[in-house]
């Protein structure tokens, strides 16, 4: 079994984490609002800080990870520096987005929910960006490519490494 | 004020932005301040225009030029063109496909011809962060009217005899749902509307809330003033952030001007909005899933009754309804419930607005009369099939709805037909499919997204959905039977009468519509272990050609198998057991000689 490493939070992240709690009144109800903003300051939700956001709202950390799991903006592992996201919508899909994906796979070497051993890259598939028109789409941070063939990821990929 | 001579309206939605239209409105800006033009031209990001296949667009007022897949570089030119001028760029403008000639006015464009536009009447029109603009086109005069007549039962009777159908998917009566939770006597209510659009290939949600926030706005307090809620709560998707962005910042404008806050218009109603995000989960479309979302816990369904009309948020009785319902109270109430309900078919009022996706020429979000034909929605407005291949079938209603066929083509959309032929309304995805889709895919890609998606309270859908889709993986790989195609009729059936909530009892119909539809390709993928469109990898077979093979040995050396073998200018050959289908082969072959069957 892999083991894992347990890092414990720095005492900037922990009164981060207190902050906003306190700021949504320690209230059981903001669960949600407080986990986005945890997740927008650290980038991901580590089991240490569930334990401290459950402490702070006097829950269980099992309600506080059974909410963490339930929703997929929520991750529990950090993102790469480019976190590439390829839409597996339907209007994507259609339009060939699983050999995109496939594409991508082949290119990083890593499979969706993973992300790479560098920390450059991690790949995740999602619904719709809403950006139909341009089927298939990937998005590679914010930046959306669209109209994707196979043959472009290559250069996608290449345009992240040498940055 | 200034007095513009001409206006540069370009669309400022996520479709659009993510092909450059940020740096258009940039490039237009300096050219035109370089120019001194700046008190004569104004340049606004409004809402999307619908027409995403060719984006991005940028329309010129008063002449209502149309141009269309505009690039930074072009600006220039429709300045010193069309702007100094008056000469139109003829090279941008939209071509008709049948005569190829250009047509400027987006009027006499097929796409636009035979839309009708309620509820995306402000979209690609006005500048969605200015409250003023929305004011000019009678924003706000409906609730101003509803708040001096004072007599909610008046507005909710309004509501009924127009025939608004709730524009989520289930189709519920607008009206008659205010009317119940207004009964329900309480010293709080909630006016929530549901923006988490998670239908994938759907979103008409986030282009209003995007184009036109402010209607949102003005519905939902006209709402909460007749179910008598001093509070609105909008729960919207977090992967939204450019809706998000626009619906703070006409909230902020609202306030301002005394259209949200205590005593709107002087009166004793006061109403407020506050926003609570999603965070990624298809069920939370359900309402009482929602709900509990919104409370912070998990977005698991709870049976009904109690029905959120009698207890709701925090246990208070709420109501809920979708962003395009909403979009059309006002106009209902400033134009009168007759001539809306002039609008549609016998039980299915309005218009209905469609994100038209897929293998078709005309990718957009339509909005069109309800009875209006799926032939002249994709042959008119979608311009047809991409690349001249055949229609096959169109998917409407996502993941809950169904696949429909030719036969289906000339059936008028509404709630009650698409139900009765085997699909639903849903929120509004359209897609359409040509010969080289196989259904039995779709079927599974949709299973897979309701396996995901499945919040595993109920067995049936937590346990049941996952085996149907492992039928349906069995079939693709060319191991079903024809049993599994009996079991996956019962098991589909089963899980519709016995799940929860309306994900798990809608999730099998994509199986069934295609297996009614299909059901010749079903028998293919089984008996001939063929897939008749040529998508399942696993009933591909390469085999080359010994006419054509010239014996390079090209194939047979990059075959990461070794499944290829043959000797030195003599026909090779492919052993199909120890073949993997990795298309290594074909990508080698400088002879064309291999080809899948």
């Amino acid at each position: 079994m892999q083991q894992k490493i347990i890092v414990p939070i720095k005492k900037e992240v922990r009164d981060k984490i207190i902050e906003i709690c306190n700021k949504f009144n320690n209230n059981p109800g903001e669960l949600i609002n407080v986990l986005h903003q945890t997740q927008g300051f650290l980038g991901y939700l580590p089991a240490e800080a569930q334990e401290l956001i459950a402490e702070q709202l006097h829950v269980s950390t099992a309600t506080v990870y059974g909410v963490v799991s339930f929703y997929s903006f929520f991750s529990m592992n950090p993102k790469g520096k480019h976190p590439v996201s390829v839409c597996l919508g339907t209007a994507c899909y259609v339009r060939g987005a699983e050999k995109i994906l496939d594409a991508f796979q082949k290119e990083l070497g890593i499979k969706p929910g993973e992300t790479d051993k560098d920390g450059l890259f991690s790949l995740t598939s999602l619904r719709c960006v809403g950006a139909c028109g341009l089927a298939p789409v990937a998005l590679v941070g914010d930046k959306v490519y669209g109209r994707l063939a196979p043959a472009d990821i290559k250069g996608i990929v290449k345009e992240y490494r040498e940055a | 004020m200034a007095n513009y001579k001409y206006h540069i309206l370009l669309c400022g939605g996520t479709g659009c932005t993510a092909s450059e239209s940020p740096k258009i409105k940039a490039n237009f800006e300096s050219i035109l301040a370089e120019k001194n033009l700046t008190d004569d031209v104004q340049v606004v990001a409004t809402g999307c225009f619908g027409f995403c296949e060719k984006g991005p667009i940028v329309k010129i007022l008063p002449d209502n030029t149309f141009y269309t897949q505009v690039k930074p570089e072009d600006c220039r030119e429709i300045v010193d063109e069309h702007i100094i001028k008056g000469r139109k760029v003829q090279r941008l403008l939209y071509e008709n496909p049948e005569d190829k000639a250009h047509i400027s006015d987006s009027k006499h464009m097929g796409f636009y011809k035979k839309q009708m536009r309620i509820a995306l009447r402000n979209c690609g029109f006005i500048d969605p962060e200015n409250i003023e603009e929305y004011i000019a086109r009678d924003g706000y005069k409906a609730l101003a009217t509803v708040l001096e007549q004072n007599d909610p039962m008046a507005t909710i009777d309004i509501m009924k005899k127009s025939g608004l159908r709730g524009r989520g998917g289930a189709g519920f009566p607008t009206g008659l749902k205010w009317e119940l939770c207004r009964k329900n006597e309480a010293d709080q209510k909630y006016m929530i509307c549901n923006a988490d659009e998670g239908d994938p290939g759907a979103f008409m949600d986030r282009s209003i809330l995007e184009g036109d926030p402010h209607t949102l706005i003005e519905a939902m307090a006209i709402g909460g003033f007749c179910i008598g809620a001093t509070k609105g709560l909008v729960y919207i998707r977090a992967e939204y952030p450019l809706a998000i962005h626009r619906l703070q910042v006409a909230i902020g404008q609202a306030r301002e001007y005394g259209l949200l806050g205590d005593n709107i218009f002087g009166t004793d109603f006061s109403f407020d909005i506050e926003l609570r995000y999603g965070a990624g989960a298809f069920v939370c479309g359900e309402e009482t899933a929602l709900i509990h979302s919104m409370e912070g816990k998990r977005g698991e369904p709870t049976f009904k009754p109690p029905f959120p009309a009698q207890e709701g948020y925090l246990k208070k009785p709420s109501n809920v309804n979708n962003v395009e319902t909403f979009a059309n109270v006002p106009v209902i109430i400033n134009k009168g419930w007759e001539w809306f309900s002039s609008i549609g078919t016998e039980k299915s009022k309005g218009t209905k607005v469609f994100a038209l996706a897929g293998q078709i020429n005309n990718v957009g979000l339509i909005e069109v009369p309800m009875g209006i034909t799926l032939r002249e929605v994709i042959y008119e407005i979608g311009g047809g099939i991409k690349g001249g291949k055949k229609f096959k079938a169109v998917q409407t209603g996502g993941p809950s709805g169904g696949c429909l066929t030719e036969k289906f083509l000339d059936t008028p959309i509404d709630y009650d037909n698409l139900i009765a032929a085997g699909s639903m309304m849903g929120s509004g995805g359209m897609i359409v499919m040509d010969e080289t889709s196989c259904m039995v895919s779709v079927a599974k890609f949709y299973l897979d997204f309701t396996v995901e998606e499945s919040c595993g309270k109920c067995t049936p859908c937590r346990i049941g959905n996952k085996r149907l889709y492992e039928l349906l993986d069995k079939i693709t790989k060319g191991q079903g039977t024809m049993d599994d195609l009996d079991q996956l009729r019962n098991l589909s059936r089963v899980i519709k009468d016995t799940a929860l909530c309306g994900l798990g009892q809608t999730s099998p119909n994509p199986v069934l519509s295609t297996i009614d539809n299909f059901w010749d390709e079903y028998v293919a993928h089984v008996k001939d272990k063929k897939c008749p469109a040529g998508q399942c990898k696993a009933l591909k077979q390469y085999v080359i050609d010994p006419e054509k093979c010239k014996g390079c040995t090209a194939c047979a050396r990059n075959c990461p198998v070794g499944a290829i073998k043959g000797t030195v200018k003599m026909p090779h050959e492919i052993n199909q057991e120890l073949c993997i289908k990795c298309g290594t082969c074909i990508e080698k072959c400088k002879f064309n000689a291999i080809s899948i069957i």
